[in-house]
């Protein structure tokens, strides 16, 4: 019996920053897991997931992490994709601080 | 402080600049993230959760005001403005950016520091007890003997590529305030018929398997101990596992092989090493001029003495300081702990401002201690109460070392890659809610680790919390009765875990329970553990399940 695939993202690290990226759907880099592609097919997931191992001077490490749909896009799917998502909970200078200027 | 010849500067310049071309090898394309990572980590760059991280070594702890003020330049212009106390003797710093790393390298490089084997399976930071120097019990100042060890270590040809990490810590006194027992190799400063040598210990570690370390030698005179413990790195580098990497450390070597087998190794790479140091005993007395004492002041103390009519200094006082060899001096600890701190974190400004009072009033020395906070090894006991006040201008003046809201916890979830669960914030709950009792309470040492590496040393905590993932869920496991001084004892688990908003009030139960149990406010709370076994604890931790069954 086959698993059943549940949806990922494709995310790394910047390989200048190190900041959290995703892949997007239009193959950009985007910081915001909101504005991730929530892959929902398995053979597209490993496909995005090739693109990203092709790009080791832009990413270091991409993997396909777990999401789930809402409507504001692609939510994390475990507590440490969340914490990688909204940066540290104890400083409000990570990603948070950014992401609440955008 | 240790004198740097023109070999260390030259090292650490060269080393600089060799990674230098290496980042823009990396970043130009010609070096694959798999080619570059050993030589990253070889010089303490890790990539974590949010950000490259670069932890740099202060070799056993101690720092000069110019060091600290360098450390505090790095934190305001290549980071966001503080830095991170481990417990192993570094700094951490969250937010390096990748092409700014070598700058960094060269700015630490000016002051005789470096990130070289913070990282990777080779011998790491060689720390000491951070009262090294001043403490009233020291049969010697460990720290020569750590810097020999250290010149020793670095960049040692053969003990690049280890089964696994390997962590040296050099104590000088009884009171064991370097955790040697769970270190690969401690080693106890003694004097044998007037003549300081080493015991050493060997084995001990935390992590998935904690074990505490066994007496391998009872005395190693200063002559062959570089080579004795070059030998129990040969043999270790032989036998130790590497096909397995949970069972790789010396600490699992020695319980496999046995204590006996493992000598017999060690002495038998020793009879080929004997003698090949034949300048090591030279070079220590060179590093100990380097540690002189500095020249204490004579001048009254009676100022210390008119203050502790105020309840506020007699507090701070009474926890954060510690006998000096010299009885009208101090060693003063500056805690890291404060209201809403991040254990260990310290800001720029507050380091720049603790290197001004280092220089003014203790001797230019600041010292790094296992437990995250800062020290002040000498201070005149008249300059405390201008110390003290200082001291709050910065907001380090906080009352509370060794107390329940000294909380030791490693960055967890909020930052490394490793982590299975949050730390810090479990940390600034506890410490929130325990204030108000933290002087009832009186010595109690809480330890949090975000996974089973256990940086934070939970296993040593009076009370420890190991932060868990279990089913997609925030766990934490509670222990009982560790404990980080000489009688180092590994705490037991109490059972079941808590989710991340039950572990709070789980713990103020225990130490509700021990209030009521203790015989008198003078039985501190590892004795009352100690006294009465973990069991009437452990039903005050899950009288609300049993309730609820
Ligand atoms: S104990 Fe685990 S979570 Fe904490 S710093 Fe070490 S590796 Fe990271």
């Amino acid at each position: 019996m086959s698993r059943i695939f549940t949806p990922k993202v494709v995310t790394a690290n910047a390989l200048l920053e190190g900041d959290v990226v995703y892949l997007a759907e239009d193959g950009a880099w985007v910081r915001r897991l909101d504005e991730a592609e929530l892959i929902e097919d398995e053979a597209i997931a490993q496909l995005r997931l090739i693109d990203a191992q092709s790009q080791p001077d832009r990413v270091v490490g991409p993997y396909l992490a777990e999401a789930r749909a809402s409507q504001q896009g692609p939510v994390p799917g475990h507590f440490r994709e969340g914490f990688r998502a909204a940066g540290p909970s104890n400083r409000n200078h990570g990603k948070q601080a950014d992401l609440t200027d955008v | 402080m240790y004198d740097q010849t023109e070999f260390d500067r030259d090292f650490l310049k060269t080393r600089a600049a060799q990674f230098r071309q290496q980042v823009a090898r990396r970043i130009d394309g010609s070096l694959t993230e798999e080619e570059f990572r050993p030589l990253r980590l070889m010089n303490g760059l890790y990539l974590q959760l949010h950000a490259y991280m670069l932890r740099v070594a202060i070799p056993y702890g101690t720092l000069n005001s110019d060091q600290l003020r360098t450390l505090a330049m790095i934190a305001e212009r290549w980071d966001k403005g503080y830095g991170h106390m481990t417990t192993r003797q570094n700094i951490q710093y969250n937010w390096p950016k990748l092409a700014d790393v070598p700058d960094i390298l060269d700015a630490l490089a000016e002051v005789g520091m470096h990130a070289v084997q913070t990282s990777g399976n080779t011998i790491r930071n060689v720390t000491a007890d951070p009262y090294a120097g001043a403490a009233a019990d020291e049969i010697a100042d460990p720290r020569p003997v750590a810097e020999l060890v250290r010149q020793w270590s670095t960049d040692h040809p053969e003990f690049q590529f280890l089964p696994r990490k390997f962590k040296i810590a050099v104590t000088g006194a009884e009171a064991d305030r370097a955790i040697l027992k769970v270190h690969d190799i401690g080693l106890q400063l003694v004097e044998r018929d007037g003549v300081i040598g080493a015991r050493v210990l060997v084995g001990g570690g935390l992590g998935r398997t904690p074990l505490l370390g066994e007496e391998l030698r009872d005395y190693v005179s200063m002559d062959e101990l570089l080579p004795y413990i070059e030998a129990v790195l040969a043999a270790y580098n032989i036998a130790g596992r590497r096909d397995n990497k949970y069972k790789a450390r010396i600490k699992i070597t020695l319980r496999e092989e046995g204590m006996e087998a493992l000598k017999e190794q060690v002495e038998a790479r020793f009879a080929e090493r004997r003698g090949i140091y034949p300048n090591a005993v030279a070079e220590l007395e060179r590093i100990e001029k380097g540690f002189a004492k500095p020249v204490y002041k004579d001048a009254p103390t009676v100022a210390h003495f008119n203050a502790l009519t105020d309840r506020g200094y007699a507090e701070w006082a009474e926890t954060n300081l510690v006998s000096h060899a010299n009885p009208d001096y101090a060693i003063v600890r500056v805690s890291l702990k404060g209201r809403g701190a991040t254990p260990g974190d310290i800001t720029a400004d507050q380091m720049r401002a603790l290197a001004d009072l280092a220089d003014e009033i203790g001797h230019g020395e600041i010292r790094v201690g296992q437990d995250q906070n800062l020290i002040l090894p000498h201070v005149h006991r008249g300059d405390l109460p201008a110390l003290r006040a200082a001291l709050e201008g910065i907001a380090l003046a906080e009352a509370n070392t060794g107390l329940v809201t000294d909380i030791t916890a490693c960055p967890g979830m909020d930052y490394c890659t490793l982590a299975t669960a949050r730390s810090i914030p479990v940390a600034q709950g506890l410490a929130d809610r325990l204030r108000p009792i933290e002087r009832e309470l009186g010595q109690v040492t809480i330890k949090i680790s975000g996974c089973i590496n256990a940086c934070g040393h939970h296993h040593l905590g009076h009370i420890g919390i190991l932060g868990l993932d279990r089913a997609g869920v925030e766990t934490y496991q509670i222990t009982l009765g560790g404990d980080p001084s000489a009688d180092t004892a590994l705490g037991e688990r109490t059972g079941p875990g808590f989710a991340y908003d039950e572990v709070v009030p789980a713990i103020e139960r225990i130490l509700r329970a021990y209030l009521a149990l203790r015989k008198a406010p003078s039985e501190t709370f590892l004795q009352a553990v100690r006294r009465l076994g973990t069991g009437p604890f452990k039903e005050a931790l899950y009288e609300e399940q049993k309730d609820a069954a």
